[in-house]
């Protein structure tokens, strides 16, 4: 799209110059939303790209968090390390969770990934000696290094930005190319994509693993830009909101994770903002009214939109 | 022995209502490959209005009958206003959409009866009934007997009036369906008329056992899933017995089982789903999807 | 002779794709017509137009009155029942269920039990099958189902698609004598898309040729059978 062309470096270079415009609380909020999106990026990649429907991924940002705290809390590794540890522990955990998930699609892939939603929290809560239990573990943010004139919220949005743009570049060579391309044909037709010599059961998995990494990643990024973990953060909710953020985005988009995170960050405050009474009574008419217009989520609809303008130029 | 028997009537007044729950998701599943999230809430908020009726003074089978209907035309009207603009979206857009519904109803209730408690009548008698030998509790048998009926009356109806023909035809085969001059947009918004209406006697005979409050169906609506999981998400018979059965397992293992607390009892629907999923997925009397290339 | 139904420069879309580029033709009451092409010729689709299943432009008018922008409920109520390809069987449902649907939208409810006596009579194999699941039954008895439960509607214009696809000769033989059957008792008129030139050749008495979207000849049947140049270019025999 060529729109991508100009919006894409125009969307970066403002996203470098905000901390210089926006308070510390508002970079916060910023940088919760490039952790979410990270997160739905993953989720997008299973459900978007390979058809998969995961109502769990809840699950690996908690392992991700989890891993991170662990490591910051027990052993004092640097938070640099946290991020790809956890990423890769989430990518073998979410391989091995793909094998038997193989056996199951649509409806009851999502029924199961929900019971593992649910049952998070309680996991958690119950290996008390290593998660701290129902209190969680509290951790420090850490300052900017070299000295560098930035407070420790600044420094954590850049961190988190950079990432965000790896893990963004990697998505899009990874989709891309043949690996995506197959991943959209098990979607779309699994008889014809193994007729046609793709290894459906690897590519699941890899999916899968794929997708719980990238969640794993914003989990542990979550661990450092908050400071806390606990338990009831990790509920069936998370989960949930990650499922409606990723298609309110738009499914088997990239951009579609940037979008999704946003909602999921602001609507709720602009429910709250709305009315006192019944906030989230005006997030879920938000939902509706959302699906109405844009059934394919902002990136669908914007598609459209440019098709419909360009079409008329020429 | 006498425990076990009163534990296996209890299950199967608990199970009743899972079952009516379970019915009303699978009848909209079927029909449509869309898992109404907002089904407990749908109940919830027709529990709330009968409440309303009751405080009013109306006699209860009155209100029993008026929110029966009320929630039968709630449905109607839900699927041709909400539903209905998004039916040909991608099917999770639609499930998004059911959230928004479900975010909405328990937001409303809550802001116009407020999150307290509210008791809510039986309208059996507290006396427990003499079975032979053994005592069980009145609600529980009147209970089993009021979904019993229902369920009779909606076999009935399905198996011997053209309507019912026509709408178990729609769910079937759309195509077909429409070229045998059935409206399929009508037979869809009565299919979630009546699994409203049924999802309201869920919430009509569980809310003087948990009481009344806009959060009471959460854990309903998740043992509704394990019940249609078990019996199988594309019958709506094994969808009834599935919901007897994990009422009865439910309460013979809170029973017996002793270090599975009130707490944990979420884990006993989490793992009958779980196992079934591991081992059938298409539940007990569902149909595993033969797909023709 | 009135027509039964009308088609004047038909347009038909697939979503973005066109698929009928005006096609225009009259059935007489009463008649038989057959509409004959190649595959992709456009036969299957001037069938759904009719019935309203796909995006459609220009005019159709069924006993007078225009049915080209109404839902295909509607059209069926109207009279137009319409068998299609690969006989849409309602597999989980009995026989007997399968016949109750189709007499659903039927305007006339008083001679049902006429019609059922008279299906029966047609296809004795459905009433010894009555209770069965229509799903276990073999190819040519679904089509045969297919049939009774179109004509349970009481139609006065019958729509078929492909009757004879994949079903052995002697069954086939059977449907079209039925066919002939139904026109000359009942007087419902037939629209009938067939890859089995020479059979639909002998039950029709007009037809028209569709190629790529376009009617590019029509006629009575019999003038068609006997166009050598026709018959070895579009008919291959």
């Amino acid at each position: 799209m060529a729109a991508a062309r100009f919006a894409i470096p125009a969307a970066v270079v403002l996203a470098l110059v905000l901390p210089l415009l926006v308070s510390n609380f508002r970079l916060f909020q910023f940088t919760q939303v490039f952790i979410y999106a990270i997160a739905l990026l993953g989720l997008n990649i299973l459900t978007g790209f390979n058809g998969q429907i995961s109502l769990g991924h809840g699950a690996f940002y908690a392992v991700g968090a989890y891993t991170g705290a662990i490591m910051m809390d027990r052993w004092s590794v640097p938070y640099g390390w946290t991020i790809p540890v956890g990423g890769l522990i989430c990518l073998v955990v979410g391989f091995l969770f793909g094998i038997p998930a193989l056996r199951l699609e649509g409806l009851y892939l999502a029924l199961a990934t929900f019971a593992l939603a649910l049952a998070v929290p309680q996991i958690l809560k119950y290996f008390e000696h290593w998660t701290g239990g129902s209190q969680g573990i509290v951790l420090s943010k850490p300052p900017a290094p070299f000295g560098l004139p930035l407070s420790e919220d600044q420094w954590l949005y850049l961190v988190t930005l950079a990432v965000l743009i790896v893990m963004f570049v990697l998505a899009r060579n990874l989709l891309a190319g043949r690996i995506g391309r197959a991943l959209v044909a098990i979607r779309d037709n699994p008889l014809a994509a193994e007729a046609m010599g793709v290894n459906k059961a690897l590519y699941k998995s890899l999916a899968f693993g794929v997708s719980a990494a990238y969640t794993g990643v914003a989990g542990a990024l979550s661990a450092v830009a908050i400071a806390f973990v606990a338990p009831d953060s990790f509920n069936v909710f998370l989960s949930i909101s990650f499922l409606t953020g990723s298609v309110i985005g738009g499914l088997a988009t990239i951009s579609g994770a940037i979008w999704g995170a946003l909602f999921i960050q602001f609507v709720p405050n602009w429910a709250q903002a709305i009315s006192k009474a019944a906030p989230w009574a005006i997030f879920g008419l938000f939902l509706i009214i959302f699906m109405y217009v844009m059934p394919f989520g902002i990136a669908g609809g914007l598609r459209l939109l440019w098709n419909r303008l360009t079409r008329r130029r020429s | 022995m006498e425990i076990f028997f009163q534990q296996v009537v209890s299950g199967l007044a608990t199970g009743g209502i899972y079952a009516s729950l379970a019915l009303a998701l699978v009848m909209i599943y079927q029909a449509t490959d869309v898992v109404n999230f907002a089904q407990g809430e749908m109940a919830m908020f027709s529990t709330y209005l009968a409440w309303q009726m009751l405080q009013f003074g109306w006699p209860y089978w009155m209100t029993f009958l008026v929110t029966v209907s009320v929630a039968f035309v709630l449905g109607l009207v839900i699927e041709r206003v909400v539903i209905r603009p998004v039916e040909n979206a991608p099917i999770l857009s639609i499930v998004i959409v059911t959230l928004g519904l479900l975010v909405i109803l328990n937001s409303v209730a809550g802001w116009i009866w407020t999150y307290i408690q509210k008791p809510f009548p039986s309208p059996f008698p507290a006396k427990p009934i003499h079975l032979g030998a053994v005592y069980v509790g009145s609600h529980d048998i009147g209970e089993i007997s009021v979904m019993l009926v229902m369920l009779l009356l909606l076999f009935l109806f399905f198996r011997f009036t053209p309507l019912g023909l026509a709408m178990r035809a729609a769910a079937q085969n759309p195509v077909s369906s429409r070229l045998a001059g059935i409206s399929v947009s009508r037979m869809l918004m009565l299919g979630w008329g009546l699994a409203a209406a049924f999802g309201a006697v869920a919430g009509l005979m569980v809310a003087p056992i948990v009481t009344l409050e806009p959060n009471m169906m959460g854990g309903i609506q998740l043992y509704a899933f394990a019940a249609a999981t078990l019996g199988g998400f594309t019958s709506p018979g094994g969808a009834v017995l599935g919901g007897f059965l994990v009422g009865v397992v439910e309460n013979l293992v809170g029973t017996y089982v002793k270090f599975i607390g009130t707490e944990l009892k979420l884990t006993v629907a989490l793992a009958i789903i779980i196992i079934v999923l591991l081992v059938r997925p298409s539940g007990l009397f569902g149909r595993a999807v033969v797909r023709r290339v | 002779m009135s027509a039964i139904l009308e088609v004047e420069n038909l347009e038909a879309w697939y979503g973005r794709t066109q698929a009928l580029y005006g096609v225009s033709f009259a059935m007489e009451l009463r008649g038989i017509t057959t509409v004959l092409g190649a595959n992709g010729a456009g036969k299957t689709t001037t069938l759904r137009a009719i019935t309203g299943m796909v995006r459609t432009a220009g005019t159709i008018r069924f006993d007078g009155k225009r049915i080209d922008r109404r839902a295909t409920e509607d059209i069926v109520a109207l009279g137009v029942a319409h068998v299609p390809q690969g006989r849409g069987t309602f597999v989980d449902l009995t026989v007997e269920e399968n016949l109750r649907v189709g007499m659903y939208a039927r305007r006339d409810k008083s001679t049902v039990g006429m019609d059922f006596e008279r299906v029966y009579r047609y296809f004795p194999v459905l009433a010894q099958r009555k209770r069965q699941l229509a799903g276990t039954l073999s190819g040519g008895e679904q089509q045969m189902l297919a049939v009774a439960r179109a004509l349970m509607l009481g139609p006065r214009l019958l729509l078929l698609d492909e009757p004879s696809l994949g079903l052995a000769p002697l069954i086939v033989q059977d449907i079209f004598r039925i066919l002939k059957a139904v026109n000359a008792e009942a007087g419902v008129s037939i629209l009938l898309v067939e890859q089995n030139a020479r059979l639909a050749l002998e039950l029709a008495d007009h037809a028209f040729l569709m190629e790529t979207g376009r009617v590019v000849t029509s006629g009575p049947s019999a003038r068609l059978a006997a166009d050598d140049a026709v018959r070895r270019a579009y008919l291959g025999y």
